[in-house]
């Protein structure tokens, strides 16, 4: 466990003495770090795919700041308010005495420089201004027109340092597109950058769609599709465009996710409106029922060590959050305060577990340990549901439906705090957060 | 001569949708009228149909069909409390008159489609869909029809049949809706 800072110690901490600097994402930040991202230098401004390294070094730094600000621990400082453009020298021996004039308390700031094979080089320093000290470099060696990604890599860099965790930055999120009116809703799976850049549909919205879930290795997507009037699991192949349902199963198969060795799936299956849990290992075909209570049993999901399912069952009147084995063994309800808990999914940490609560007319979004808890609501609206986690298990997104309005993707920090809507084309439902790109 | 081979195919299209009607219903609306203004003449065909006034045409159902199914049996769906799928008396009563009508066309297949409201999760919703679609089923197969020729679907919370976000909207769509195949 790490011992971190208050923000507000902190800032007199650091003014006092140079004490290390610090952001604590566990009590919710009353006032975020001032951190200033000035555009990346290069040493000659040189035409790539993907325009100059100059024109490149102003959008990987807009991109960084934008990564910061939303994940509510930074306060990018404004750009028009920096004296003078960063050169090549500023680099590696920035002019503290001048940030400090504005009041950054850290300093991002790094070049954009091309390779003789073509590529480029991100180079990300992120310093201390008040102490006057390097906190991080690295390098990101990458396409031009990948530039995104060594941004992404760079916030990643700069989060994991001043908070002692690890970044989510570099990541996607798959979700359900949503259009029309709701008797007819056209549903099309879609991904994009978790900053909402990279958008593309996969399907064409024929087939009613619905859940998917991405692979630990995020070339396959698992989700569930009406095609041809039989609703059961597919997979999506990102590379190809590929699509297969799992098997022929004679009856409605749903909620898939997979194992994180990627080697099984677990689901539900409907057998004459008894819903139980199967899990199939992918390479055999090989199917294990895993419950077999009558009720409804469904929204499987693993512990991060594979060891454990947690899934929801109203085999005790309403649905409520179980754990068992992963071999179906030792099953064990794990949540009882008000209302209904529904959609559980395991933090990537394994420390908690998210899920849907159902109670007086609303749906929130809350988490509570695996042995059930510790239990906190970090949402309360009309309808927000099904969670999930960023990366790093710090930030949960999830899908708020207004009343008779839109349906949107939001996300909230783990202190409940930094609630906010991610952008999307049409309104959409259904996330699955990415591991980390490789 | 141009314009004559453009009009004639006109004439046929509508003497085959008359006579095809004819084929499904003895009590058929009046002959429309207006078929006459349909002869070949050397004005442009689309000037000719276009000033005759429209064909007065009513729909019935045919026997056997979707809509016959739907008159005879009162209802193609049933409706459920929240978060039920216990057939109350109104819905015993209209799928015990669908069975009726079904042991009439043992040749008709359907699909039982199972839903919900939107005021649950989405797998939930999935699973009740199913236990609605079957247990409307399993009454139907208790009236005598072969569980042969039924399957069912549950769409969950996707396809509402009211559009609203009030109790009124969510007890239409809290339902079983029998489907008849073919039509």
């Amino acid at each position: 466990m790490r011992i971190l800072f208050p923000i507000a110690a902190l800032l007199a901490a650091t003014a006092a003495a140079a004490a290390p600097i610090r952001v604590d994402i566990n009590s919710g930040i009353a006032q975020p770090l001032p951190i200033a991202v000035p555009g990346f230098a290069t040493p000659a401004a040189t035409p790539t795919e993907a325009g100059t390294t100059a024109e490149i070094g102003g959008r990987v730094a807009q991109v960084i700041a934008n990564d910061l600000k939303s994940s509510g621990l930074f306060r990018p400082l404004d750009p028009t308010a920096y004296t003078s453009t960063v050169e090549m020298p500023d680099v590696l021996r920035p002019e503290f005495a001048s940030w400090r004039t504005i009041a950054a308390q850290a300093l991002v700031t790094g070049s954009v420089t091309v390779n003789p094979d073509g590529s480029i080089t991100v180079g990300c320093y992120a310093y201390d201004v008040f102490s006057a000290e390097e906190l991080a470099r690295q390098g990101f060696v990458t396409t031009a027109a990948g530039w995104r990604r060594a941004a992404h890599k760079c916030a990643d860099l700069v989060y994991a340092r001043l908070t002692g965790e690890t970044g989510y930055f570099d990541s996607r999120i798959v979700y359900v597109s949503e259009t029309g009116p709701k008797t007819k809703r056209i549903k099309r799976l879609a991904v994009m950058d978790q900053d909402g850049a990279g958008h593309r549909f996969l399907t064409s919205g024929q087939n009613l769609v619905l859940t998917p879930r991405f692979a630990p290795n995020q070339q396959t997507i698992t989700y569930m599709s009406f095609e041809g009037n039989r609703p059961r699991v597919w997979l999506y192949t990102l590379g190809s465009g590929r699509q297969q349902a799992i098997g022929d199963f004679p009856n409605m198969s749903f909620a898939p996710r997979f194992s994180p060795d990627g080697g099984n799936l677990i689901f539900s299956m409907s057998v004459g409106g008894n819903t139980d849990v199967y899990r199939l290992e992918i390479a055999s075909r090989k199917l294990t029922r895993l419950t077999s209570q009558p009720g409804i049993d469904t929204a499987p999901s693993y512990s991060p060590d594979g060891s454990r399912i947690v899934f929801e069952s109203d085999r005790g009147g309403t649905q409520q959050l179980y754990v068992m084995n992963a071999d179906g063994s030792g099953q064990q309800r794990i949540s009882f305060g008000e209302g209904r808990a529904a959609t559980p999914v395991w933090s990537p940490r394994g420390d908690l577990i998210a899920f849907t609560r159902l109670g007086g007319g609303r749906f929130s979004i809350g988490v509570m340990r695996p042995d059930g808890s510790g239990e906190r609501l970090l949402t309360n609206a009309y309808q927000d549901e099904g969670p999930t986690w960023s990366p790093n298990g710090r930030v949960i997104a999830f899908f708020r439906s207004a009343r008779g309005g839109p349906v949107d993707l939001w996300s909230v920090d783990l202190s409940g705090q930094n609630e906010r809507k991610l952008g999307t084309p049409l309104d959409g439902s259904d996330p699955a957060w990415s591991p980390l790109l490789p | 001569m141009l314009q004559r081979s453009l009009a004639l195919p006109l004439v046929a299209v509508l003497a085959l949708g008359v006579s095809a009607c004819a084929t499904k219903k003895k009590d058929l609306p009046p002959q429309p009228t207006t078929a006459t203004t349909v002869t070949p003449t050397t004005q442009p065909p689309a000037t000719t149909t276009g000033e005759a006034p429209p064909a007065t045409v009513s729909n019935t159902n045919v026997p056997g069909s979707a809509a016959d199914f739907v008159a005879q049996a009162g209802a193609d769906h049933v409706l459920f409390a929240y978060d039920s799928y216990e057939l109350d008396e109104d819905a015993r009563t209209v799928l015990g008159k669908q069975a009726e009508w079904l042991a009439r066309y043992p040749q008709v297949r359907v699909t039982v489609e199972g839903h919900s409201d939107e005021r649950g999760t989405r797998e939930y919703n999935l699973a009740l869909g199913d236990r609605r679609a079957t247990a409307a089923k399993n009454f139907l197969a208790a009236q005598g029809v072969d569980t042969s020729r039924m399957t069912t679907i549950s769409y969950g919370k996707e396809r509402p049949a009211a559009d609203g976000s009030d109790e009124a909207a969510w007890a239409q769509n809290r339902r079983a809706v029998t489907v008849v195949a073919g039509n």
